[in-house]
């Protein structure tokens, strides 16, 4: 793959990058499908329930037929809404969350971007979908949709900053904000990861990366018993797909980063094990954050807003800030 | 007037505000009886009597409200109300022959089926056998009418008859039932002596309990404050006090304060249709003794009122909004009356004898 | 100068978490509310008044629809009524049965309330594990009376169906199991850490002001006041049993919340007590007369149901029919003190505020 990124650009590397990129939708369109699936399933079992277990051998079809119903349900926009934001506001949202995911790479060979900044891009990326949904929110001309689309503007921005913050330390430690820099500086036993020496920090960004995806305990901006559904109440059909989509791909993209950052990529826990591929050991670390996430969602209670302010600006961001003097400490005085 | 120009005034009239439509249903009926018969009607002092006219002698009349039942005519009253509203003016009636056959003829020029001297001998037939409160079932009725007045004098004497017998053995109960109906009601009226034969009852455990708090709201309140005061035997003796309706907002304060009966919990009110008058029931208790009253206010169906609690005790706040929304009885002083369980733009008050619907189909 | 404006929401009548169809009218300055005006009706069905024309029997499954999430106890304060009017004894295996069916219901109704409440807060299991556990005692119910919801069960002067076979030991079972179930959910939510942030300290009042609102059940003993109708003035055979009636200090909405999962455990304690004594044959209806037709009089009675005090106000003119007849909703007057407690609160407060009061929209509007 990297010779393809040295040599120069021809047609035939315009075919292989669009077939790449085609074939990490597909990966991507799969997972959202199955993850959704997968969620459904498993907070299933944690209910005593079975889940969905009728469209297609159990029930593997069932968001596909979800899928398909909702593209063909009938587009519906408000009468009094701000009709041009209100369909710009799905592919706004959804853009970026897409684009976030040239830079993850899953393999030591296989890397889509390798950009230096790797982790800022993502940053960067991401806020615009803050933008998404107050404009979503706005356009949609009703209260709650409103009152959603707010407090998801408050959530996001005051929760990117620990966010941002609990990786400085990791970035300090690698000396890069190269993703693949960042593996690659773990290899060699499971302690060598990163969640170990920076456990304060993996800590924040847990929180934080739930936080940023809107997820219980942190789902104020939709929260159903209070705003019904928050900013997409008035979005139907393929609208509300759009968001729906966004919100799994970010879903996958934060697991991803929460597997490159603190558990090692696609290093082996023993490096004895590496003669099953690095790609597996890939896709295990993310089932286990993946399988995390939709575990405390079926756990936890939600926070009240201003419970969740204060958590990010009184708790989160001075934790963050610690992490990185320790970090600066521990470098100091062990190398 | 047929019956369906008699359902269409009775629609029209709904539409009206409910104290309005409560005085033009009065006159309902003496219009109805007016192309007919009795002129007698209009001139009759008081609404019962006026029905009890058109009942006897009137079958068209009555034709038109066993008819128009269960939609517009206010035929929620109750039939043995309207017995006993009747037995007097069945005694006028034959007291005053002149009456009689006056109606009988105007009866007879609208209603070419009935004979003149038949009509009469009905005048007279119902008096004859008011003393039993009964009304007879005679002549060219439909079956539905039949049907329908052999069940109100079935359960006219039903209703004497349980009175009777209770009567005998509670003697209270009785005299509670003859007072809460203060009209002449010709069953409570029979089983009071019934009652008088009996030999008195233990006095109830909670007689004095009764008595102080009656002394207490005589003494601080004033002399007429209590009208009434009685033991409610089958609901463990509960102190049972008639309050003077402008004397309620001052006994209610006391209720409250003072600490002999510091009632600090409103456990319930009611508001109650007597046809005759209105009533409001609180129920009353303090947690501190648990001593539980019942004091009940009265008002006239005319312009129904009573002094609100709210300020005394807030719970009394959404419950007499309730009972201002279903039975039209107005609240001063009360900080938000509006209507809570029907939309704001409902006409009538549901809970009323005489509440007939607007839209019939609804 | 930067010029605000308050915001009119109206929550409800179709919301998520009024439970049912009532409606707030809040107005808010920023999400911090400045007034609430509760609007209700929406689901009035005029139960007092279609019951002046029915006779006592058939007003039964109406009442059955007011709080439809505790229907036995609803039955009970009928029933209660006539039969106190009239003078009639039940014969003790229907009292039993009464009283079994009652206290089950009182556990099922505080499932209910749970599972939403802490659904009304975020979680979705607890939701789950609660309706889990209250699909047993509905199966009870459905093999007592053929219904899930709305049972019809009581009559006046006993009840409809006596207990099938070895239903009694069913119930025991359950009793026993449910022990552990409470365990479960107290260790599932209870001493959740989000949870305590968001309910401690929520919604308090003090006894005095929940006196004078009129509030009842778990609503008034949370702030401390000792009174349960199942105490302090005994109806059924309540005083046959031994039972603590659990109280708060706070008055706020985590004192309700324990209060509730105690008056579970209360309730098992009363049911284990009641499965111990119940007599083995007997009658399951007393002598009542072809027609119910209670004498002139009137009547109130009142009995503790899950939401607090239910009373029920006969005036009978010696007919089959009542003259009047009216109840007194719990959920009807203790929500008469929402709009004072949501001043000054936030919209999630609203949720946590309103879902702590547990009220039943169908016995709210009659």
């Amino acid at each position: 793959m990297d010779r393809y990124f040295n040599s120069p650009v021809s047609w035939g590397h315009v075919g292989i990058f669009a077939l790449e990129a085609i074939a990490a939708l597909a990966v991507v369109i799969v997972f959202v499908t199955y993850a959704i699936y997968f969620e459904r399933k498993v907070i299933g079992w944690m209910q005593f329930r079975i889940g969905p277990n009728r469209t297609g051998p159990l029930g593997l079809l069932q968001t596909v037929a979800d899928v398909a119903k909702l593209l063909l349900k009938e587009d519906t926009i408000p009468a009094r809404a701000d009709k041009a934001l209100f369909i710009l506001a799905p592919a706004l949202a959804f853009v970026p969350s897409f684009l976030v995911l040239a830079i993850i790479p899953y393999g030591l060979h296989l890397p889509f971007a390798d950009l230096n900044v790797g982790f800022l891009y993502y940053i960067a990326l991401s806020g615009v979908t803050t933008i998404a949904i107050v404009v979503a929110g706005w356009a949609s001309n009703n209260k709650y949709a409103l009152l959603g689309g707010m407090r998801s503007a408050a959530q996001m921005i005051s929760y990117e900053v620990p966010l941002v913050m609990s990786i400085v330390g990791v970035t300090m430690m690698t000396g890069s904000l190269n993703l693949r820099e960042v593996v690659l500086h773990q290899t060699g036993y499971f302690w060598h990861w990163n969640f170990i020496p920076q456990i304060l920090g993996f800590a924040v960004f847990v929180v934080a990366a739930v936080s940023e995806l809107n997820r219980t305990p942190f789902d104020l901006p939709e929260a159903e018993s209070e705003l019904v559904a928050g900013y997409h109440v008035e979005y139907s059909g393929f609208r509300f797909a759009f968001f729906m989509l966004s919100e799994y791909i970010y879903m996958y993209a934060i697991a991803c980063l929460a597997t490159i950052l603190f558990l090692g990529g696609w290093n082996p826990p023993f490096p004895q094990l590496d003669f099953i591929p690095g790609l597996i050991w890939f896709a295990l670390k993310f089932a286990v954050i993946v399988f995390f996430l939709f575990w405390i969602r079926a756990t936890l209670p939600r926070l009240r807003v201003d419970q969740l302010m204060g958590m990010a600006w009184k708790v989160l961001l001075p934790l963050a800030i610690l992490n990185i003097f320790l970090t600066a400490l521990g470098i100091e005085w062990w190398g | 007037m047929s019956g369906e120009d008699r359902r269409e005034e009775s629609a029209k009239l709904n539409e009206t505000k409910g104290e309005e439509r409560r005085e033009t249903e009065e006159e309902a009926p003496t219009e109805g009886s007016a192309g007919t018969s009795a002129e007698g009607a209009g001139t009759t002092p008081t609404d019962a009597p006026a029905e009890g006219d058109n009942r006897e002698d009137v079958p068209s009349a009555e034709a038109d409200s066993g008819a128009a039942g269960a939609g517009a005519d206010p035929n929620g009253r109750k039939p043995e109300g309207e017995e006993q509203a009747s037995a007097p003016k069945q005694v006028q009636a034959a007291a005053e022959p002149k009456t009689g056959p006056v109606d009988a003829k105007q009866a007879a020029e609208g209603e070419p089926a009935a004979p003149p001297a038949k009509a009469a001998e009905e005048a007279a037939a119902p008096a004859a056998s008011s003393a039993g409160g009964e009304a007879p079932v005679r002549r060219q009725e439909t079956d539905e009418e039949k049907a329908a007045r052999r069940k109100a004098a079935l359960e006219a004497r039903e209703a004497a008859k349980a009175a009777a017998a209770q009567g005998a053995a509670r003697p209270e109960a009785a005299g509670g039932a003859a007072a809460a109906g203060r009209n002449p009601a010709a069953a409570a009226g029979r089983a009071a002596p019934a009652a008088a034969d009996a030999p008195p009852p233990p006095p109830s455990p909670n007689q004095p309990r009764l008595d102080r708090a009656a002394q207490l709201l005589r003494e601080l309140v004033n002399e007429d404050a209590v009208e009434e005061a009685s033991i409610n035997e089958p609901n463990d003796h509960l102190p049972t006090l008639v309050i003077k309706r402008d004397r309620w907002q001052a006994c209610a304060g006391l209720f409250r304060s003072h600490p002999e009966l510091n009632i600090d919990y409103l456990r319930n009110v009611a508001g109650v249709d007597h046809e005759t008058h209105m009533e409001v029931i609180y129920h009353l208790l303090s947690l501190d003794s648990g001593h539980n009253y019942a004091v009940k206010v009265r008002t006239d169906r005319e312009s129904p009122s009573v002094p609100s609690v709210t300020p005394i005790w807030p719970t009394a706040n959404w419950n007499e909004r309730e009972i201002y929304d279903l039975l039209g009885i107005d609240f001063p002083g009360h900080p938000d009356l509006r209507r809570i369980m029907m939309p704001d733009d409902w006409v009538g008050h549901p809970l009323r004898k005489d509440y007939a619907p607007l839209d019939p189909e609804v | 100068m930067i010029r605000t404006e308050e915001l009119l929401l109206n929550v409800g009548p179709q919301h998520p978490s009024t439970h049912g169809v009532f409606r707030i009218i809040v107005k808010l300055d920023g999400e911090i509310i400045t007034e609430a005006t509760p609007v209700m009706g929406y689901l009035h069905r005029g139960t007092e008044k279609l019951a002046e024309n029915l006779n006592f029997t058939q007003i039964i499954p109406y009442t059955d629809r007011m709080d439809y999430v505790s229907a036995m106890t609803n039955n009970y304060v009928l029933v209660h009524a006539v039969e106190k009017l009239m003078g009639l004894e039940i014969p003790e295996r229907a009292e039993f049965l009464r009283l079994i069916v009652m206290e089950l219901q009182r556990v099922a109704s505080h499932m209910v309330w749970w599972g939403t409440y802490l659904l009304d807060i975020g979680a979705l299991s607890p939701f789950l594990y609660a309706f889990n556990d209250r699909e047993r005692i509905l199966q009870l119910f459905n093999e007592l009376c053929g219904a899930r919801l709305t049972y019809n069960y009581m009559r006046v002067g006993g009840v409809k169906w006596d207990a099938p076979d070895g239903w009694i030991d069913k119930v025991k079972e359950f009793v026993r199991s449910m022990h552990g179930k409470l365990e479960e959910y107290d260790n599932l939510a209870s001493g959740n850490e989000i949870l305590l942030s968001r309910i401690k300290g929520v919604g308090a009042y003090d006894a005095e002001t929940a006196i004078a609102y009129g509030l009842s059940g778990a609503n008034l003993r949370s702030t401390g006041v000792k009174w349960d109708l199942r105490k302090n003035e005994p109806y059924s055979l309540y005083d046959r049993f031994e039972f603590d009636v659990p109280v708060g200090t706070n008055g706020d909405c985590y004192d309700r919340y324990l209060l509730r999962l105690e008056e579970m455990r209360q309730s098992l304690r009363i049911l284990e007590q009641a499965l111990e004594q119940f007599p083995e044959g007997g009658e399951t209806m007393g002598k009542v007369p072809r027609v119910i037709r209670p004498p002139a009089g009137e009547i109130y009675v009142r009995i503790e149901s899950p939401r607090g005090e239910i009373g029920c106000y006969i005036v009978s003119k010696g007919k089959a029919e009542p003259y009047r007849l009216k109840f007194r909703r719990p959920s009807f007057v203790n929500l008469q003190i929402l709009p004072k407690l949501l001043v000054g609160e936030s919209m999630t407060n609203l949720v946590t505020i309103l879902g702590g009061i547990d009220i039943v929209l169908g016995e709210v509007d009659c």
